[in-house]
This record gives structure tokens, sequence and C-alpha cells, in this order.
């Protein structure tokens, strides 16, 4: 079988996961294409941008100091939207600059860095092609087909992101039920350095991540993000599908007035738009990653599989699409020395991943998508934190009084009870 | 107010390399209209790549496509072809 292939492995998709699984093969040795439909790696991609990145420099020893990152995360706000009140959660800690734990990127510039990494290291890659199937010889996956090409290697890996076409068209993977996605529309708007500076009380390289829940989706399951870079900001919304579908609203200007809001817009004021772009995420990562991972012949990777933690205050991909990137990478390299690439032999792949942080952080955080559903997140929550803060503040002469009653008199004007609100707080805190 | 031009002005910063001889998206009127994935697909595209005529045909410009799989994921089945644009082709990103 080894006589009639062109390559041992064939990677579809130069995203994190693709990239990093192609890297580690082709170090162990192996024969390594990377197909990518884009004209350059990286054309295609859109995150929000904050990358835990730890995983990385296991990979590309040096990552931060090398790689086309933007801002070290040291300071994290979580920011309560209502319509004409916010409140903030405003977390600084020097201890996240070193070591460190979370940068910004924009994917239009690190993707092509790693694509180099990749090339550097033996990959052979392979750009401004798109594949269109799977070639197959009865159960086992042989190959792929782009266009009128074919190629055959003896493993076949889909790394081709979260729409995963390729697994879905040869019915290795189910069509996702739109509850388990959410589309991200996104505005990368330019600021200058110097603004950056001032405006988020950062300096130097470090940087700050905004999560916003609440009225930032218009009540649509979701919510906001604003990431600093070097001299931009990236930032925008995650609508969950089912329920921008039930609540009618249009994606685009439920973007246009999350940046308008009166929390956000003195963020970004000044700016000039540099690019308007938008992408599907994943919600429910431990279901979909439930399904198969692999075939004979084919391993399923990064978001593909579902490898996407959404808890509601952050969402991590990347970080997770490198650590399958490298399970895969391992498993395919134990079965191409044992000549073996039935289910049984790629089984490693799983053991792999529960071995790593993926599968303990899956199963950790495998009840926030069913907790994340609860409507009370995006409505009643940030009005009631709001309340809770205007009876502290507002002095209106009536005689002030102490903060847990002026708590349960929110609780009381809002129409949540208080033993939903302990029910939710208990179900957030096992979720999250 | 915030720096957001129109949708189409926003567009037009963006990097295309339009790929003139195939169109990657096509809408069955019928089912659309029958099952109402029309109009939805006028609402949830970002890039606002659907439009409404008078007469209630779904208008596509799909030169204006990001690629997302917003609309994929969404129509109603049959409602729909869509496909990634040819190797190449498409949107461009250059912050991602
Ligand atoms: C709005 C938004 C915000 C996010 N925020 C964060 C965040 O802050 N932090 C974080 O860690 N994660 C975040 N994520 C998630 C993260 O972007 C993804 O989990 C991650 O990019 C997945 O990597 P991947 O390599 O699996 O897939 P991708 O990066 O999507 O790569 C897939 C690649 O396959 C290529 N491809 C697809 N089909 C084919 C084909 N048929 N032939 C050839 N090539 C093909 C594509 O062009 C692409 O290059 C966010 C996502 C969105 C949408
Ligand atoms: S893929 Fe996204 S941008 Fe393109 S038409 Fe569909 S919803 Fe609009």
């Amino acid at each position: 079988m080894s006589t009639d292939v062109d390559f041992d492995v064939i990677v579809i998709g130069a995203g994190i996961a693709g990239m990093v699984c192609a890297h580690q093969l082709a170090r162990a040795g192996h024969e390594v294409v990377l197909i990518e439909r884009g004209q350059e790696p990286g054309t295609k991609n859109l995150s929000g941008g904050v990358l835990y990145c730890r995983v990385l420099e296991a990979v590309f020893p040096g990552f931060v100091e090398r790689a086309p990152v933007e801002r070290r995360i040291t300071r994290n706000v979580l920011s309560f939207l209502n319509d004409t009140s916010h409140l903030n959660v405003d977390y600084w800690d020097s201890r996240l600059a070193e070591p460190v734990n979370a940068v910004t990127v924009l994917r239009a510039k690190l993707d092509p860095w790693m694509a180099a990494e990749c090339e550097q290291a033996g990959v052979m890659v392979m750009p401004g092609v798109r594949v269109d199937a799977l070639l197959r010889e009865g159960d086992q996956v042989v190959g792929v087909r782009a266009g009128d090409d074919e190629l055959r290697a003896h493993v076949v890996v889909a790394a081709d992101g979260v729409n995963s076409f390729i697994a879905q068209e040869a019915g290795v993977r189910p069509k996702e039920p739109i509850k388990h996605l959410a589309v991200g529309v996104k505005s990368v708007i330019a600021l200058p350095r110097t603004t950056i500076e001032d405006r988020f009380r950062v300096s130097g390289d470090e940087g700050v991540a905004y999560a916003f829940v609440g009225d930032c989706t218009q009540s649509i399951a979701g919510g906001g993000f604003l990431y600093t870079n070097l001299d931009s900001v990236s930032l925008g919304v995650v609508l969950r599908l089912d329920d921008l579908e039930a609540k009618g609203l249009s994606s685009a200007d439920v973007h246009d007035r999350f940046l308008a809001h009166p929390a956000v817009e003195p963020l970004i004021r000044g700016g000039e738009l540099l690019e308007y772009g938008c992408h599907l995420t994943i919600e429910d990562g431990p279901a979909m990653v439930a399904h198969d991972l692999t075939r004979p012949g084919l391993v399923i990777i990064g978001d593909a599989a579902g490898f996407t933690l959404n808890t509601g205050l952050t969402i991590r991909g990347m970080d997770l699409a490198a650590a399958s990137g490298m399970a895969a990478a391992t498993a395919i390299t134990a079965a191409l020395k044992a000549g073996d690439f039935s289910d049984d032999g790629l089984s490693g792949y799983r053991a792999e991943l529960d071995r790593s942080f993926v599968g303990a952080d899956l199963k950790t955080y495998a009840k926030a998508p069913a907790f994340l559903e609860n409507p009370r997140m995006y409505s009643e929550y940030g009005q009631l934190l709001a309340e809770v803060f205007h009876g502290i503040y507002a002095h209106d002469l009536t005689p002030r009084k102490h903060l847990v009653s002026t708590a349960m008199a929110a609780v009381k004007r809002s129409r949540l009870t208080l033993g939903r609100l302990m029910l939710d707080g208990w179900a957030g805190a096992r979720a999250l | 107010m915030t720096p957001l031009p129109s949708i189409t002005e926003r567009l037009a910063r963006n990097t295309y390399h339009l790929d003139e001889d195939e169109n990657h998206i096509e809408v069955n009127q019928e089912i659309a209209r029958r099952t109402g994935t029309g109009k939805l697909l006028v609402r949830i595209c970002p890039a606002q790549v659907y439009g409404e005529a008078p007469d209630g045909t779904i208008t596509v410009n799909y030169a204006a496509c990001l690629e997302c799989g917003t609309c994929k994921a969404m129509a109603a089945p049959g409602a729909l072809t869509w496909h990634y644009p040819r190797g190449g082709f498409g949107i461009a990103y250059r912050e991602g």
C-alpha cells in the first residue's frame, strides 16, 4: 500500500489546527502536503483574537517573541450592558504578563507566519486549492479530489474549520443543529497606538480584552467582545443562530448597534474602519466532539471536529485547535509506524486528547452551553446589577440602606425570584 | 458616531478576488418563498448579499460574500445551493 501514495499525510485546511498538525508530522519525518483554499494562508480566517498561547510555545519555541502577535493581555474586563447603563468587572494582574498567558492576534497576519514555519519544517504548502471531496476505497479514505486532480495518502486530516463540509459531505458527520453554531460579526478599527495606551490604560505591548454580556446583542443569546491590537481594536458580536432566527433581527444591525452603544462607542471614537468581516463559530463544542473523530484513513481536528469552548465570557478555539492538531500528529505518527490506518490504528487520537488539557476542559465545560441557553443571562441580570449599584451610588436624599437590602429590593423590582437567582447562580458556578 | 460607513462602503474596503466565471450561491426561489428562507437570508447575512425585489424574488450579490456559511446553515432544505468559491477566489482578509 505504501507505493501508491503521493504523500504520507494530506492535511486539508491551513488554519491553526491544520498547520500545527502538518508541522509536527513533518518534524517527525513524514511527507506532508497542506492544502488551503485561500490564495494565501489566513486570507479566509477570522477570529475574535485572544489566543491562549502557551500550547503554541511547545510547537514553535519562542512563539510570542517570533510570531506576529499584537498585545499581551493583562487586563480582562467583564462588562454588563443595559440600554442606559453598564457595569464593569475590571481585572488587571501583572502575573498575566509573565509567563505570557494570552495574546491578541489577527489571523491574516499570524497564519502566513505559521505557514512559513511549516514550510521550513518540510511541509509542502499548497495554497489556492479547494479540496472538493474525499477519495474512498470501500470504508477507507485514501486521498482527496480537487477539481480534476487527485492526491493519495495513507491518512487524510480534515482541518477545514467550523463548516466542516468535507466530513459532512462524506457522510462522516451530521449537519450540525443551528443551536450549536453562532455567527461572529466583527470590525477592526484603526486607532493610534498612543490613543490605545491612554484610552485603555495599558503600556508597552500590554493589552486588554473586554467581554460584554446583556444588551450588546439585543437579547439574542451570545455576547460582544473588544480586544486591543497594537494599533487597532477588534470588536463585534457573536450571535447564536437559533436565537438570531427566533428574534427576527438583522445580524448587521445588531453589530452596528453594539458599536454605537454608549459603553462601546467612546472606546472606538475617532477610529477608522479597516475591515468588516464575519465567520461562524461553535456554541456547543462538547456536543460536536461527541461525534466520530476518525474513520479509516481519516482524522478530524480543530473546529471541524468541534474543538471550541464558548463559556460566554471567552471563546477558546485556537488553543484547542493547536492541541487537537498535536494529538492527531502523535496518533498518526504511531499509525504510520505500525502501518495500520484503520479506526483501531488511529484510536490513539482520542486517547491523546483525553490525556491533554483538551479532554479535561471539555468535561469541565460540558454544562456551559446549557447554562448559556438561559435567556435571563442576556437580559435580566445586567439590569439587576445596575439596579443594585444604582441603589448604592444614587443619592436621592432618601435614607441609605445596607447593601443587602439594596440588593434584595433590586431583586424584588426585577422579574426574578430569589430562588431562581440562587438556582442560576449555582448552575453558573457548576457550568463555568 | 461610530466609524462605520454603509455596508456597501464597508465591503468596498475589503479585498476580494472576484470569480467572474462562477457564482457560488444559488437560491431556489420557489422553496425560498414557501419556507420563508428568502426573508430570513436577507436579514441574517452580515454582508447583505441577499435582497428582496418588489415581486418577492431574492436577489444575490455573490461578489460581496464573506464566506461565513451562516446562510447555508440556516436555509430550509433545498432553498439554497451554496459552496465555497473556487480555490484562490473570494474574500481575502487582510486583518482577520
Ligand atoms: C467571531 C469569532 C471570535 C472568536 N474568538 C476567539 C478567541 O478570542 N480565541 C480563540 O481561541 N478562538 C476564537 N474563535 C474560534 C477560533 O477562531 C477557531 O476555533 C479557530 O480558528 C479554529 O481553527 P481551525 O484551524 O480548526 O479552523 P480555521 O482557522 O477555520 O481554518 C480552517 C482552514 O481550512 C481552510 N479550508 C476550508 N475548507 C477547505 C477546503 N475544502 N479546501 C481547502 N481548504 C479549506 C480554510 O480556508 C481555513 O484556512 C473565534 C471565532 C469567531 C468566529
Ligand atoms: S456565507 Fe455568510 S456572507 Fe456569504 S452569503 Fe452566506 S451569510 Fe452572507
